[in-house]
């Protein structure tokens, strides 16, 4: 029970980052664009977010930051696709590269330099409950939102005309065209939400999971929420269901030597790739089942006819 | 302005595109509770004139007059306010989502879903066009997916209806069905405008006509008095010489046999081949009509090989089993195939026109010396199919994409004819293309056909398969109906086999 | 009012030579903005940059050696993106293969002969080939998406050469350093020009520009790549199978990066260490776009990127310009160059066209 606990909060401290990066590549991917540029979206988040909370110790003004800059990066590939017609997967790889290179550059300065970490909110009554309690309720702000983002999006996916205008243009960005939606801008707006999102992800790991900038820092999980999105089969609740499930694997590492394992530090590092190989594997080789679920006009270029 | 008893009159609409005058000057007037049609040959301008008319196009010159007044159409939004709602040839749909959502999302403004899924199907009933508001469009039918259209814009309770060419995914039956919702809808009071270069149809629905031919208008006839040749010679210019099935009696051995193919469908979304028997004899034409969606491309890809069958006995070709063999053997027996889409299956869009000629064309023509591609060779061979078909291109180095429509499938057609294949297989040969291209294509199958190949010929065009084919059969659901000549068969008996009703049951059945 | 892009009836062959250089030119730009931005002079940094890592011979010579692998990989990949399959992993391939590589080196460890060096970069293109198997294995059998199998692999292959480094393969006279023993003799590239470490292994990699020069153009392999990424139910019809062509793409990308890796170790490196790339194998991405995915543009851009390497070690050294800058200066390109492509499918129109004016 005295390791059951910690395990917990580390999972969830595991899984908030795939989640947020997930949930806005899932809404990017829900109106038809693929953005491979998750990884280099979330790293540029991680250093901004470190920087404003070093600079101006505010722990909002670094959400904030992050989000823009998340945000921005995001901008910068929806012109490509959008206005300029670029091919999705070498615009996403390139903004990949560039946020990867750009963090490092702006990251020179933050090497070494420690934070103490966002603070945890108690929510008064409902965190002194034992066990659910220390869990649930004791957590830092960015844990609370992915959840309530969880159930925002849901809701407004399902259950919102914008959200059904969304899925519309995923479906089939010729007839929302002909329909007269402007499937620019929706796809736009998707984007940048996606940026903002992977932003926070990205935000997280350097202010509460680690906390501190290191290059890189992100290791792959930018293209782990990509794998995520189709493990869920675009479905809200199940990005949930495998943000957790992945946080508890690459946590398996760090508690391998309580529990006894005795397996290199280095293969169990290698855990949640295989892992994320494994769930593709699994999901993919269900064509139908794909084809029902992926928003049909996914990574397709959009080229309004006249 | 003077109390107009037209409901829409269009004056002088002229529509300029980079190289092509669509519309010419072009009038028209609707006047309500009439149906009118638009008619013309693929071309001709009726798509643009129609866009104009919903929105879609800002017209170059010309005006629009609505209710007598004069009103410039801003956008689909603006017209659907002024009561004019239009059914496309190709559906705004969005497969995923239900029916109901599909229709809110027609409409400008947040609805309720619950109170709209009652209005529609209200509006199934009245008219005659059952459909459930919950099912997701995926799981329809074409003539059903047709059926929100028309009750996505009765919702909005028009005053002029445009419909763009909408029998052509419609067995006879469903179009009798239809129009006789479309004359409820007339006696009611709406106007319809009804897009087609189908002749027997607007005969037996529409009341008057406008023609257009090369973007002009050339006269707009009241149908009574018209018949179908007069209303063709309008329309082309001149009578289309029907194809001369000639005096060809006997035809020689079996090329190509199918013997109890079955495949399953690659997915959910794909047709069940089942049971399919079928001959093809040297010197005939065989048909096979259908509704879209219906197994065709499946058929096709089993046939030419892009779909392996489980056992290579089910196809024969030449007499010589070839169900496991794949397309490039297939045509090296001496199989040749042109499959429904053009550019994406049967041509390669960006490539141009020498690699599309390659294509197909490596082994018969000898392209191909010791693993290097003979380019010069290629060349020719790209030529002589232009040159041979009348092309119209600016050279061969232009990417096939470039193309217009019945160019490309000239091109495509011709590419396989100058390979002199023993058995030929195409599916939908003239679709959207023009009268021209038609012309040649057709003649050049059935040169192909009087050659001595095996010609099997799918198609949704029922008219083009009565005239061209020998012997005429149906697809439906995965499943062939039985062939016969096509001397002794008429419209009402194939709109049955598209319909999977067998014939077998006696000839008196049928009306 | 803006300009808008209107589309081309025909692709502009002009543009698609003139692409890369318009965005080699906006990057450059973008480099001086950078670079006032981050206070250093401009156009020192440029020269320290692009101009003074050529002006010596060893230079040259480096251009080579950082240009081999990047090319190598680079030619595979361009054909391999041609065919529509993103191999993204070709880091891990390369880490694999040199690692293949590298093991043999050590397994002959003292000992001389003409057999070990060919033996060695054999098992390093196995190696690349056995990784990037998987990948297409794992696509062709199960439909997953290469792009992040191959991806996920990279990582997986790096822990794993980590691995391999902290036990199994490490020196055991060094020190207790996750290094392997240096190679002896016979197990390093032979030198083109002493005095540079300029390898034939540059030898290798112009072969591979031709040979791929030749498969695409010529050959009905190349033929059926360019349609496989064009067309793919056209390239079923054409009777060709798009799974042959992703395992052969994928294969070899792998065998090439696994080439590149054992190069790698067999040459400038001489011996396994738990980092044996720069990230070639990502760059080489780059180097694949920019050479207009042909093996002839793949020589020149890999070049190109092997200068940017170059230039930011001599400006790091010169000006104290942080490496990090190759890595920005390296995106930028890529993204410049997708850029200007635009103008080879579109063409910028400024007003309204005057003859069609149109809504939604």
């Amino acid at each position: 029970m005295d390791f059951f606990i910690p395990a917990m909060l580390t999972i969830i401290t595991a899984a908030t980052p795939l989640l947020f990066a997930a949930l806005g590549e899932m809404v990017t991917e829900k109106s038809g664009v693929l953005n491979l540029g998750v990884e280099g979206m979330m790293v540029m988040g991680a250093i901004m977010g470190f920087i404003s909370v070093h600079y101006s110790g505010s722990v909002t003004i670094a959400i904030f930051t992050s989000i823009l800059a998340g945000a921005f990066m995001a901008a910068f590939f929806a012109l490509f696709v959008l206005k300029f017609h670029a091919s999705q997967v070498p615009t996403g790889l390139a903004l990949t590269i560039f946020g990867i290179g750009l963090s490092a550059l702006l990251g020179q300065g933050m090497i070494g330099i420690a934070y103490e970490g966002i603070p945890k909110i108690s929510i008064p009554l409902l965190s002194s409950i034992p066990v659910a309690g220390t869990l649930f309720f004791q957590q830092d702000c960015l844990v609370y939102m992915s959840i309530i983002m969880v159930l925002a999006i849901h809701y407004f996916l399902n259950k919102t005309r914008a959200g059904l205008i969304l899925r519309a243009v995923g479906d089939s960005h010729d007839a929302a065209h002909a329909m007269g939606y402007s499937v620019v801008k929706i796809r736009f707006m998707a984007i940048l939400f996606g940026g903002a999102m992977a932003g926070l992800g990205g935000a997280y790991l350097s202010l509460a999971y680690s906390p501190l900038w290191v290059e890189q820092m992100t290791a792959g999980r930018g293209w782990i929420a990509l794998a995520l999105v189709v493990f869920a089969c675009w479905r809200t609740g199940r990005v949930l269901f495998g943000a957790y499930l992945f946080g508890g694997i690459s946590i398996l590492q760090l508690h391998a030597q309580a529990l006894g394992i005795g397996v290199p530090s280095q293969v169990m590092s290698m855990l949640p790739y295989l892992a994320t190989i494994i769930v593709l594997v699994i999901i993919s080789r269900d064509v139908s089942k794909i084809k029902l679920n992926a928003p049909a006009s996914l990574g397709r270029p959009f080229h309004p006819s006249r | 302005m003077k109390d107009s008893p037209y409901l829409i009159e269009l004056k002088g609409m002229t529509k300029v595109f980079p190289g092509v005058l669509a519309n010419d000057a072009v009038d028209l007037k609707i006047k309500p509770g009439e149906i009118h049609a638009l008619l013309g040959e693929n071309g001709a301008g009726k798509s643009t004139l129609v866009k104009m008319i919903y929105g879609i196009l800002k017209p170059d010159a010309g005006t629009i007059f609505y209710d007598g007044k004069r009103v410039e159409i801003e956008s689909p939004a603006h017209a659907r306010k002024l009561g004019i709602a239009m059914v496309f040839q190709h559906f705004s749909l969005f497969d995923s989502l239900s029916v109901v959502e599909n229709i809110s999302l027609g409409i400008n403004q947040a609805v309720d879903l619950k109170k709209l899924a009652g209005e529609i199907t209200e509006i199934s009933k009245r008219y005659g066009l059952p459909l459930d508001p919950h099912r997701h469009v995926y799981t329809l039918s074409v003539g059903e997916r047709q059926r929100i259209e028309i009750i996505r814009c009765l919702l909005l309770q028009p005053r002029l209806l445009v419909m763009d060419e909408p029998t052509s995914v419609l067995t006879p039956q469903e179009v009798q069905k239809l129009f006789m919702t479309l004359n409820r809808l007339a006696e009611e009071g709406l106007a319809i405008l009804y897009i087609s270069h189908k002749l027997d149809e607007i005969k037996s629905l529409c009341h008057h006509a406008t023609i257009l031919r090369l973007g002009k208008r050339i006269g707009t006839v009241n149908i009574d008095n018209e018949s179908t040749s007069s209303l063709a010679i309008m329309m082309m210019g001149e009578e289309l010489e029907r194809i001369d099935k000639g005096e060809k009696v006997t035809a020689g051995e079996v090329r190509l046999r199918v013997d109890n193919l079955t495949m399953p469908a690659i997915d959910s979304t794909g047709i069940t081949l089942q049971n399919i028997n079928l001959e093809v004899r040297a010197g005939e034409i065989v048909g096979i009509a259908g509704v879209a969606g219906n197994g065709q491309d499946e058929l096709l890809k089993a046939l030419n090989g892009e779909e392996c069958c489980q056992t290579a006995s089910s196809i024969i070709i030449e007499n010589k089993p070839a169900g496991k063999l794949g397309p490039n053997a297939r045509r090296r027996a001496g199989m040749a195939s042109v499959p429904e889409k053009r550019l994406g299956h049967g041509a390669i869009p960006d490539m141009d026109l020498v690699d599309n000629a390659f294509m197909t064309g490596f082994h018969r023509m000898g392209l191909l010396a010791r693993g290097l591609i003979n380019y010069s060779k290629t060349r020719s061979f790209a030529h002589k199919v232009i040159d041979d078909f009348a092309v119209k291109t600016s050279g061969s180095r232009v990417p096939a994409s470039s193309l217009s429509g019945g160019n490309l499938q000239k091109f495509i057609i011709g590419r396989e004819l100058t390979q002199a294949p023993d058995i030929l297989i195409v599916s939908q040969p003239t679709w959207g293309v023009d009268a021209g291209a038609t012309q040649t294509i057709r003649h050049s199958l059935r040169k192909l056909a009087d050659q001595g190949a095996a010609v099997l010929i799918i198609s949704q065009d029922l008219d083009e398969l009565m005239e061209m084919s020998d012997r005429i059969g149906a697809i439906c659901g995965g499943r062939l109906s039985h062939f016969y000549p096509t001397n002794d068969m008429t419209v009402e008996k194939v709109g049955l086999l598209m319909a999977g009703v067998s014939l077998d049951q006696g000839e008196a059945n049928v009306a | 009012m803006w300009p808008s892009l209107v589309q081309r009836q025909i692709p502009s062959r002009l543009m698609v030579y003139l692409s890369p250089v318009l965005a080699l030119l906006l990057s450059l730009l973008a480099g001086i903005v950078l670079f006032i931005i981050i206070g250093v002079p401009p156009l020192a940094a440029l020269h320290a940059f692009f101009i003074e890592p050529l002006s010596t011979s060893y230079g040259l010579a480096e251009l080579g050696v950082k240009g081999t692998p990047l090319i190598l990989i680079g030619v595979a990949l361009s054909l391999g993106f041609k065919a529509g399959v993103w191999n993204i992993g070709a880091e891990g391939q390369l880490t694999m293969g040199g690692l293949c590589g590298g093991a043999v080196a050590l397994y002959f460890y003292g000992q001389e002969g003409f057999h070990i060096l060919p033996l060695m970069l054999l098992a390093g293109v196995l190696g690349g080939v056995a990784w990037a198997a998987i990948v297409a294995f794992l696509r062709v059998r199960f439909n997953a998406n290469e792009i992040l199998t191959s991806l996920m692999l990279s990582y997986v292959a790096g822990y794993f050469l980590n691995f391999m480094m902290h036990g199994p393969l490490k020196d055991p006279e060094g020190y207790n350093f996750p290094e392997s023993r240096q190679f002896s003799e016979s197990a390093l590239l032979p030198l083109l020009f002493d005095g540079t470490r300029l390898h034939i292994g540059a030898i290798m990699a112009l072969i591979a520009v031709v040979l791929g020069w030749i498969i695409l153009s010529r050959t009905l392999l190349g033929y059926q790549i360019k349609i496989a990424g064009s067309a793919p139910e056209a390239c079923e019809h054409a009777g060709f199978s798009n799974n042959k062509i992703i395992w052969i793409t994928l294969l070899m990308g792998g065998g090439m990066a696994g080439l590149a890796g054992t190069i790698e170790v067999s040459g400038p490196i001489g011996q396994l260490l738990p980092n044996i790339s720069p990230g070639y194998g990502f760059t080489a991405i780059i180097v694949a776009y920019v050479g207009r995915l042909h093996p002839v543009g793949a020589l020149f851009a890999g070049l190109l990127l092997a200068l940017t390497y170059l230039g930011g070690e001599t400006a790091q050294i010169r000006l104290n310009l942080p490496v990090a800058v190759t890595g920005v200066f390296q995106g930028l390109l890529l993204f410049f160059l997708l850029a200007s492509d635009v103008l080879i499918r579109y063409r910028i129109q400024f007003g309204k066209p005057a003859l069609t004016m149109e809504k939604n």
